[in-house]
Order: structure tokens, then sequence, then C-alpha cells
């Protein structure tokens, strides 16, 4: 019993991660219609930047992390001036095949420019606190993961206050609603988008300093959290940044389920299949709003 | 107007006379080169030629971009290997690779055709991972042939069995771009609603394009588990026998006949070049060239030659009499166009 509830709370710590790894291309998806396939890559890139930080620089992940998101921010702003500028131009289908075909060469160049800078290596950050837990009822609590899911806690929130309750945040939701009546409130759409898609790689940056925290990086590991990422936008639909971590923890706790009943072997395969039969009883796309 | 199609004919027989040369020389190869890596290189050429002309007549002709072409490559080869290796003579072990390889293809389609776009992609790429996770579970022991195969193993053999694969992909696609089917295929990528509304039945002219496209990457399958001596079963599967076609095509020209070949020259060129002196840089430099053909010249190698044509033309044109006429617009600028539509 206590191994179910072990593998659940493991689940859960996990999901929380998958949760901010979504909350960024979520953003991004559902403000530009842009579907960046590289968001996985984007997240690659900011554990590999927190994990050099660690290791060269000796700083706390926790400090690196408040570097890395302004970082990770700008470099989104370079992204969308360099690329995804150039894909905001067209019309709703044309914007979304498109953006699938740059994200495709985008995750590509990525890839290979991490194993050539860092080789194929996988990393992790160790630190004086990752081998420590917390046990309750039994049940071992990990430290660094549950850092990790109250981090993502409060990222999400500050998302969602700045979403809610700012003016910049308050004219990208306008944007996502509507960019031409936006535009006519006077709205500049494009300071917009790319403020929209800073916030969503600042988001996949942080995403992936937790990851290298709790977990490990490697230069390939992009395309799963991508995949991972949009398993959990279809669960959870778009437009609340809340929704999305909860849909994250439901995915986390759909893998830990599933590899109590199949085997560990399997707890992948069991996203991707909930995945796809969404898709197929919504075709009409990810955006309707839940 | 006789000046014209004279010119049209002239460039037509050189094309002509070029690829007989390149088909010719390919052909010796093996009598000629005594260096394997070469000819195990030729073979790579072929079956990435094969693969991305398969992957074109979804992905190009119909505008069907799938993710997941190298789960129908991987059940090829799969089902070639076991029933081979069981006994089966390999034509028809092949020939059930391709049978199983469509039946997974109309399968996924009756599925995914539901989804639009770039939907369609993803759930097709997740598709195939769902595959690859199950078969690298399923089947984790390695697989190479029996002692009495290596020791009769012929490469030559698997050259042309390969250079066969990659002449006959081509004839049939070209076969099928000229054709009603064709056509049919190039409506429903360009408006899918206009062409029902023309009376094209699109959901069936895509289940003709998947089925097309799938049973293709299954012969191609069958031909590298033919070819290859010892590999683990969830490598068929991997990511890259779809990714790299992709490339190709996209590089060489999406939707076009030629652009796949050109493509794959191209890539397994830089692939070996690049190689020798920098690992791992080739798919830096595709990555690039993907992105750049993407945005700014969706026609690919294709178009950039047509263009550089039509100004070649130009400029005869203004020194004196000669061919006339603009290069013809290549299929793939079509496709771009409905990329750079609306804009």
């Amino acid at each position: 019993m206590t191994g179910i509830l072990q593998q659940l709370v493991l689940g859960i710590l996990l999901g929380s991660l998958y949760g901010l790894a979504a909350a960024g291309l979520s953003l991004v998806f559902g403000v530009l219609k842009v579907l960046n396939v590289a968001h996985g890559e984007l997240i690659m890139l900011g554990g590999y930047a927190a994990f050099w930080l660690v290791a060269l620089v000796g700083l706390d992940p926790f400090v690196a992390l408040l570097l890395i998101i302004p970082l990770a921010g700008l470099f989104g702003f370079l992204l969308y001036g360099g690329l995804f500028r150039f894909i905001v131009r067209h019309g709703e289908e044309t914007r979304i095949k498109n953006s699938l075909l740059v994200g495709f060469g985008l995750a590509l160049t990525l890839q290979a420019l991490a194993v050539r800078l860092f080789t194929a290596d996988e990393r992790s950050i160790t630190t004086s606190y990752r081998g420590r837990a917390l046990l309750v009822g039994g049940v071992v609590l990990p430290l660094g993961r549950v850092l990790n899911l109250v981090v993502a806690l409060v990222l999400i929130t500050l998302l969602h206050l700045f979403l809610r309750k700012s003016r910049w945040g308050q004219a990208i939701r306008a944007t996502s609603e509507d960019w031409e009546a936006a535009s006519l409130l006077g709205i500049d759409v494009r300071r917009a988008y790319g403020l929209a898609f800073a916030i969503g790689t600042a988001l996949a940056g942080a995403a992936g300093t937790l990851v290298s925290l709790g977990y490990s990086i490697s230069p390939s590991i992009g395309l799963e959290w991508t995949l991972k990422a949009l398993i959990v936008i279809v669960l959870a639909g778009l437009g609340s940044a809340f929704g999305t971590f909860v849909g994250g923890v439901v995915l986390g706790c759909a893998e830990a389920v599933s590899a109590i009943a199949f085997g560990g072997a399997y707890r992948e395969v069991i996203g991707l299949l909930l995945f796809f039969c969404a898709l197929v009883a919504r075709p009409q796309g990810l955006f309707g709003r839940s | 107007m006789g000046s014209v199609s004279s010119g049209r004919r002239r460039v037509g027989t050189g094309r002509a006379a070029a690829t007989s040369a390149a088909l010719a020389i390919l052909g010796l190869a093996p009598l000629l080169v005594t260096r394997e890596d070469w000819l195990n290189l030729g073979v790579i050429f072929f079956l990435l030629v094969a693969l991305a002309q398969s992957w074109n007549v979804m992905g190009g002709f119909a505008g069907q971009v799938n993710l997941g072409h190298a789960a129908f490559f991987g059940i090829g080869a799969l089902v070639t290997r076991h029933l081979w290796t069981g006994g089966l003579a390999i034509p028809l072990a092949v020939a059930a690779g391709v049978v199983l390889a469509t039946v997974a293809g109309l399968a996924v389609g009756m599925a995914a055709f539901r989804l639009r776009g770039a939907y369609f992609a993803i759930g097709t790429l997740a598709l195939a991972e769902v595959l690859r996770i199950a078969i690298g579970n399923v089947l984790p022991q390695i697989s190479t042939l029996p002692a009495a195969v290596i020791a009769a193993y012929r490469l030559s053999i698997r050259y042309y069995a390969a250079a066969g694969l990659a002449v006959a992909t081509t004839l049939i696609v070209t076969a099928l771009a000229a054709s009603r089917l064709g056509l049919a295929m190039e409506a429903v990528r360009e408006d899918e609603t206009a062409a029902e509304a023309a009376g094209v039945g699109a959901f069936r002219v895509k289940l003709a394009a998947v089925a097309v496209s799938t049973s293709l990457a299954g012969l191609a399958g069958g031909v590298f588990a033919f070819y290859h001596i010892s590999y683990y079963p969830q490598f068929v599967f991997s990511p890259a026998w779809t990714f790299d076609p992709v490339l190709i095509t996209f590089i060489g020209g999406v939707g076009t006949i030629h652009g796949p070949v050109l493509g794959a020259a191209l890539f397994v060129f830089l692939r070996e070049y690049l190689a020798l002196h920098w690992v791992d840089l080739h798919l830096l430099i595709f990555g690039v060239l993907f992105i750049a053909i993407v945005l700014l010249l969706p026609g690919g190698l294709v178009e950039a030659a047509a263009r550089l044509r039509a100004l070649g033309a130009r400029r005869s044109r203004a020194v004196g009499p000669g061919p006339t006429g603009r290069a013809e617009p290549s299929q793939s600028s079509r496709w771009g166009e409905s990329l750079r539509r609306r804009s």
C-alpha cells in the first residue's frame, strides 16, 4: 500500500514539472497561435544553463534560477525577433503548420548544438541537500523534488497574477482572445506576441533548471518534454495557468498508475495514448477552451 | 513558336541523358568499386531516397505532414526480418512486411485523418513513439542474421536491391504525380474544403495517399531488414527514420520528384564529409538549412534551380533569339504559396 502511495507521490512531484513545462508552451500556443515544438529543447538549454552556473560559478541552484529566468526570457525575445516574428504574419492554419516545421528545425539545431557544446552525457545538479528526504507516514519525499514542486507552484501563481492583474498581462490575454480587436483597442499586438514568447521561454528555462535539479538532463531530452507539455495542454485546455498545472499533476499521476499496473517500462505510453485519443475526440483542435 | 518547343526538348533530352549517365554509374558501381564503405553509403543513399519519396507522397503531394513515418518503415523491417529468419523466402517476407505496413497505415489514417494540419503531425508523432517504446519493451534482444546467411552475405546484391527500391519508388511517385489521383491529392493539399466542393472525396484521397506512402515505407523497411546484419528492433522505429526524410524532402523540394533525390544526395554527402571532420555537425547545418528553406525558399533546391534557369533564360533572351519562356513553375512553389498565402 505504501508502495503505491509512494509511486503516486513521486508522480505528483514529477507532474508539477510537467505542469510548469506545459505552462510556457500553452501561453505561446494560446497567444501567438504557433506550436513551438522546440519547447523541450528550450527546457534542455535551461537545464544546462543551471548546470553550468552551479558547476562553474558555484551558485545555489535556486539562486541560479533567479538569473536563468531573465536570461531565458531574453533568449526567447531574440528567438521571437529572429524567427517566430516571420511566422505570425500568416493566417491561422498556415501559422501553425509553418511553426511546426520551423520548431522542428530549431529543435534539431539546438539539440545538435548541445551535443557539440556539452557532449551527449547525462548530467544533473548535485547539491548538499539532494540526498535528503522527508519521511511522512512511510512515504519518502525527496527534499529537492519537494522544493521543485513549491517553486513550480510559486511560478505558476506569479504567471496567473501577471496575466490577470497587470496591464501587459491583460494586453496579452486580449491578444489571445482576438488580436484584431486588441489592435483596434490600441494594443501593440507585436509587442504582446514578443512578451508572451519571452515569458514562455523564461518558464521553459525555469522548468529546465528544476529538471536538472530533481532529475537529469541530456541533449536528447527535448522531444520527450515537448510531448509531455503537449499532452498536458490537450488534457487541460488553454487559458488557465492553474488548469495547466493541475493537468501536469494529473499526467504525473496517470503515469504512476500505469507504472504500477503495467510496469515502469510503459509509463510513457499511457500519456501518449491519452493524448491521441483526446486529439481524435476533439479534431477541431486544441483552441477550444475548457 | 517552334524554337520554344525545340528548346524545351533540348533541355528534356539533356536531363534524360544526365539521368541515364548517373544511373549507369550507380548501376556499375559494385563492379568497379571495391571499397565496401562506398557501397554501404550507396545503400544508405538509396534507402533515404526511397523513404523521402514515400514521405513526400503524403507530406508533399497530399499535404499531410506525417511525423510518424518511422513506424511504417519499422513495421516493414520487423515483419520482413521475423519471417525471413523464420524460413520464408525473402521476396515473400518483404511482401508480407509491405502488406502489414499498409494495413497499419490505413488504420492510423482512419483515425488520424480527422485531424488537420499540425494536429495530424503531432498525433502521428505520438503514435509512432508509442510503437517505438512498446517494441523496445517487447523485443529488447538484438536481431542478428543467422550464421549461414552471414556466411553467404553479398553486399552487391543488397546494393542492387536498394538501388531497385529507389528507382521503383521514384517511378511510382512519378506515375502518381501525373495521374488523376495525384491531382486530387494536390487539390486536397491546397484547400480541402474547396476540393470537397469540386467533387474530390478528400478522405478517400488521403487514404489512398497514406496507402501508397506507407506501403513504400514498408518496402524500404523490408530492404533494410535484408541489408543490415545486426540491429536492435527498436532502432528501425527511431524518430530519425522520420526526421531525416522530412529534412531531405524539404531541402530538396517538397512536392517534387527530383527534390528527394537531390536532398538525399546532399544529405548523405554532407553527413559523411562532415563526419570525417566534425562529429554530428551535419545535423546542425541541416537544421539551420531547413529553417531557412521553410521561411525563405519553400520550394527547396528544385525551386532554386528553376529560378536560376529562369534567370539564365532571361539573360540569353536579352542577348539574342533563343529558347524563350520562363522555367515552368515547380509543384513545390505551389506548396510554398500555400504556406505563404494570406500573408
